[in-house]
């Protein structure tokens, strides 16, 4: 079992056996969620502070769950609300925190960069929740275990991931993952929502959904942001549904077998239809958010044991 | 002070060429013959050159002293080979009326230990709406105009400003890019910017801003510099317009010649400059263009940030590096790696910038002033940013091994490093 990092700040740097030792461990946790006892000592005694720079529902209260079902003290700081607008930099939130003695930070923050730098400055494991449209790891991570339950492995499928690819840190953080793992990835959408110089990243670009859904083992639909929509990128919702909404014309040219991903919130009647979404033989969409729960609870045991370790040392 | 430097390695952009010789100081200009009772300085086949002109200085004078002073820039800038300074005026407030580049120029000439020539903004605030006192300012000092990393957006006022200047004879730096596609950059747009989720500008802003000021100087023949050039597809609009015959120059900064988009890797805020760091074809493109002399000029775009302003999320960062010190070795790298020939580059060091703000600079003929720096372009060190003389320690060279060391630096005869 291999996991040298400090910090989880992204997929980038972690090796295909790191990321299947995360995947095997939150296999383990996925077993204890689903038992009547739900609880782990593998963070007993640690602090975990969950920083969210930007709204978040549902990736914080995963973390909180995943922290506390490991018996982590959990703590959560609205920081849009809080000294951020005082003027305080990003830098000396840190220190006063570090000043806390915290072992788990779990930050999210709206701009690009802004956890590396963080995480230069504070003692604690941290966990990046997502930086600007730079990476979401823990997202690519349930999204990889969902797959390897339902698919059986991550290597050689055929993944189109659909949508807003230019905004979104989910979607670079997968094709990391998904690229690493020697999977075939595609990216799917209008010319205006792939970023440019996309082509070069050893990815498939399609503007089209019938060819880029095509054989298809995993279909990601990716949120498309309400800000996007209006005129700047697409010219409409209803033209956008027209053409990349995820409806059962479309997901028929995908394998029969094909699995429904989305990280969630839907705009259902945008990006998904919702009868796809509900659909139990192709959706796996409820089952990502069990899967996400698992993979932060092993992530963080991760981190956790290396921090003793080091302490230790 | 008479000066004899025997036995140097002379750089001679002006006659194109290097040679071993001596040269000879009298009355703080470069003479025909040895003065009497003059000083000796041994060279030992080290290189002398004409002190660098160094055209787009921040000094953060008036109102950010703590970045930079006059005092510290000049020390910076002895250090460096720097014997002249072309400020820019894109400090709080702007340089934009002849009171306070009277006041400018007074601090430089109490503090600074090289020449100093101030420019001043080309419209009032630096705001692209109002013209400054253009004759006024010339008045004053005022060697050329600018709003520095700002477009003047409005073309009616810009056509305006370059039609007024013209009038006076008054040179106009302009940076160019196109503003709409520009906003909110923090990168050079492709597949890096992408993978680290920067917002990022195509490098083709740069050439349609360019393409818009040759439109306007075909309308008005005003006498323009674009201060920086970083990019392949704008130069071949260049090389047009020089060739139709525009009083058009361009320069382009140190970093872009050495450092390219990967610097940018792990969201390091003492490479994002402004532009922003180009492609690694871009990069050669430019070092070509200025070898050829279609780019004139290389200055250090030398912009001090305290570390409060780098130490941000990279979008949120200010831009730019301090370069007064480090643009001699920096250059030598191009050099080193075959690039160019030490004529060559202090053509765009020296001459060009001299030459284009009428200065008598940049040459070893006689008559010229001996602003000088003598140099060694293969001695290696590591560069310690906490040793630079500027206030500001923001350099991308922290902890780089570099070449060339400036032994000594001479402003109108006197020895000021």
């Amino acid at each position: 079992m291999t996991f040298r990092h400090r910090h989880l700040l992204g997929i980038e740097p972690l090796s295909p056996d790191e990321i299947a030792t995360i995947l095997d461990l939150a296999g383990t946790y996925v077993d204890l969620n689903r038992s009547a006892e739900k609880h782990a000592p593998a963070l007993a005694g640690l602090t975990q502070i969950n920083m969210f720079f930007e709204n978040s529902t549902r990736t914080q209260a995963s973390f909180e769950i995943a922290g506390q079902r490991l018996g982590a003290d959990v703590m959560n700081m609205a920081m849009q609300a809080s000294s951020i607008k005082k003027g305080e930099t990003l830098i000396d939130t840190a220190l006063t925190l570090n000043a806390m003695h915290p072992d788990l930070l779990v930050v999210r923050h709206p701009q690009s960069g802004a956890v590396d730098l963080l995480a230069q400055k504070v003692n604690a494991a941290v966990l990046n929740a997502g930086d600007g449209r730079h990476e979401h790891p823990t997202q690519a991570l349930l999204d990889a275990l969902t797959i390897r339950r339902a698919k059986g492995r991550l290597h050689r499928l055929t993944v189109a991931i659909c949508g807003d690819i230019a905004h979104s840190r989910v979607a670079r953080s997968n094709i990391w993952l998904l690229g690493k793992m020697e999977s075939r990835i595609r990216l799917v959408g209008p010319p205006t929502l792939i970023p440019s110089g996309a082509a070069e990243w050893g990815v498939e670009v399609e503007h089209d959904m019938a060819r880029g859904l095509a054989d298809a083992d995993v279909v990601m639909m990716l949120r498309l942001q309400r800000e996007r929509m209006d005129g700047g990128f697409i010219p409409s919702e209803r033209e956008y549904y027209h053409r990349y909404g995820l409806d059962a014309e479309k997901l028929s040219c995908a394998k029969p077998d094909a699995i429904v991903m989305h990280p969630g919130p839907m705009n259902r009647g945008v990006e998904i239809d919702g009868t796809i979404a509900d659909d139990i033989n192709r959706s796996v969409i409820q089952e990502q958010v069990e899967m996400g729960v698992a993979v932060r609870m092993a992530a963080m045991d991760l981190l956790a044991r290396n921090l003793r370790a080091a302490a230790s040392a | 002070m008479d000066l004899i430097f025997r036995d140097a390695r002379l750089i001679d952009p002006e006659r194109a060429e290097e040679r071993r010789g001596d040269l000879f100081v009298s009355g703080g200009v470069v003479v025909d013959v040895p003065p009497p009772d003059a000083d000796i300085v041994e060279c030992r086949g080290k290189c002398l050159a004409p002190g660098i002109v160094d055209l787009g200085v921040k000094v953060s004078e008036p109102g950010e002293r703590h970045k930079e002073s006059f005092r510290s820039a000049g020390r910076a800038a002895a250090r460096g080979g720097v014997t002249t300074i072309v400020t820019r005026p894109d400090t709080e407030p702007a340089i934009d009326t002849p009171e306070v580049l009277e006041f400018v120029a007074r601090r430089a000439q109490a503090d600074a230990a090289v020449n100093v020539l101030p420019m001043a903004a080309l419209t009032k605030g630096r705001q692209g709406r109002e013209m400054v006192e253009i004759g006024f300012l010339m008045d004053a000092g005022a060697v050329a105009f600018t709003d520095c990393d700002r477009v003047v957006e409005d073309t009616r006022v810009l056509s305006r400003a370059l039609t007024y200047a013209r009038g006076l004879d008054a040179l106009v730096v302009g940076h160019v890019q196109e503003p709409g596609l520009s906003r909110g950059a923090a990168a050079t747009s492709g597949k890096f910017a992408s993978l680290y989720g920067l917002p990022a500008v195509s490098p083709m802003a740069e050439r349609m801003g360019l393409d818009r000021d040759i439109s306007l100087l075909e309308m008005t023949g005003a006498r323009y510099h674009v201060d920086q050039l970083t990019s392949a597809r704008a130069l071949p609009a260049l090389d047009r317009a020089k060739r139709n015959g525009l009083d058009l120059t361009a320069g382009v900064g140190i970093h872009h010649l050495t450092l390219n988009e990967l610097d940018v890797a792990g969201y390091r805020t003492f490479f994002k400059v402004k532009p922003p760091l180009r492609s690694e074809e871009d990069r050669l493109a430019v070092i070509e263009a200025v070898a050829g002399g279609l780019i004139d000029i290389v200055c250090s775009m030398h912009t001090p940030q305290d570390e409060e302003s780098k130490r941000l999320p990279f979008e949120e960062a200010a831009s730019g590096a301090v370069g007064l010190e480090t643009l001699l070795p920096a250059a030598m790298r191009l050099v080193h790696a075959g690039h160019l020939e030490l004529p060559a580059l202090w053509r765009a060091l020296s001459l060009n910038p001299a030459r284009r703000l009428g200065l008598a600079a940049g040459r070893l003929a006689a008559g010229a002033p001996a602003d000088l720096v003598l140099f060694d372009p293969d001695a290696p060190f590591v560069l310690d940013r906490a040793a630079l003389a500027s206030k500001s320690k923001n350099t991308p060279f922290d902890g780089a091994r570099m070449e060339g060391r400036v032994l000594g630096t001479w402003v109108g005869g006197a020895r000021v490093h």
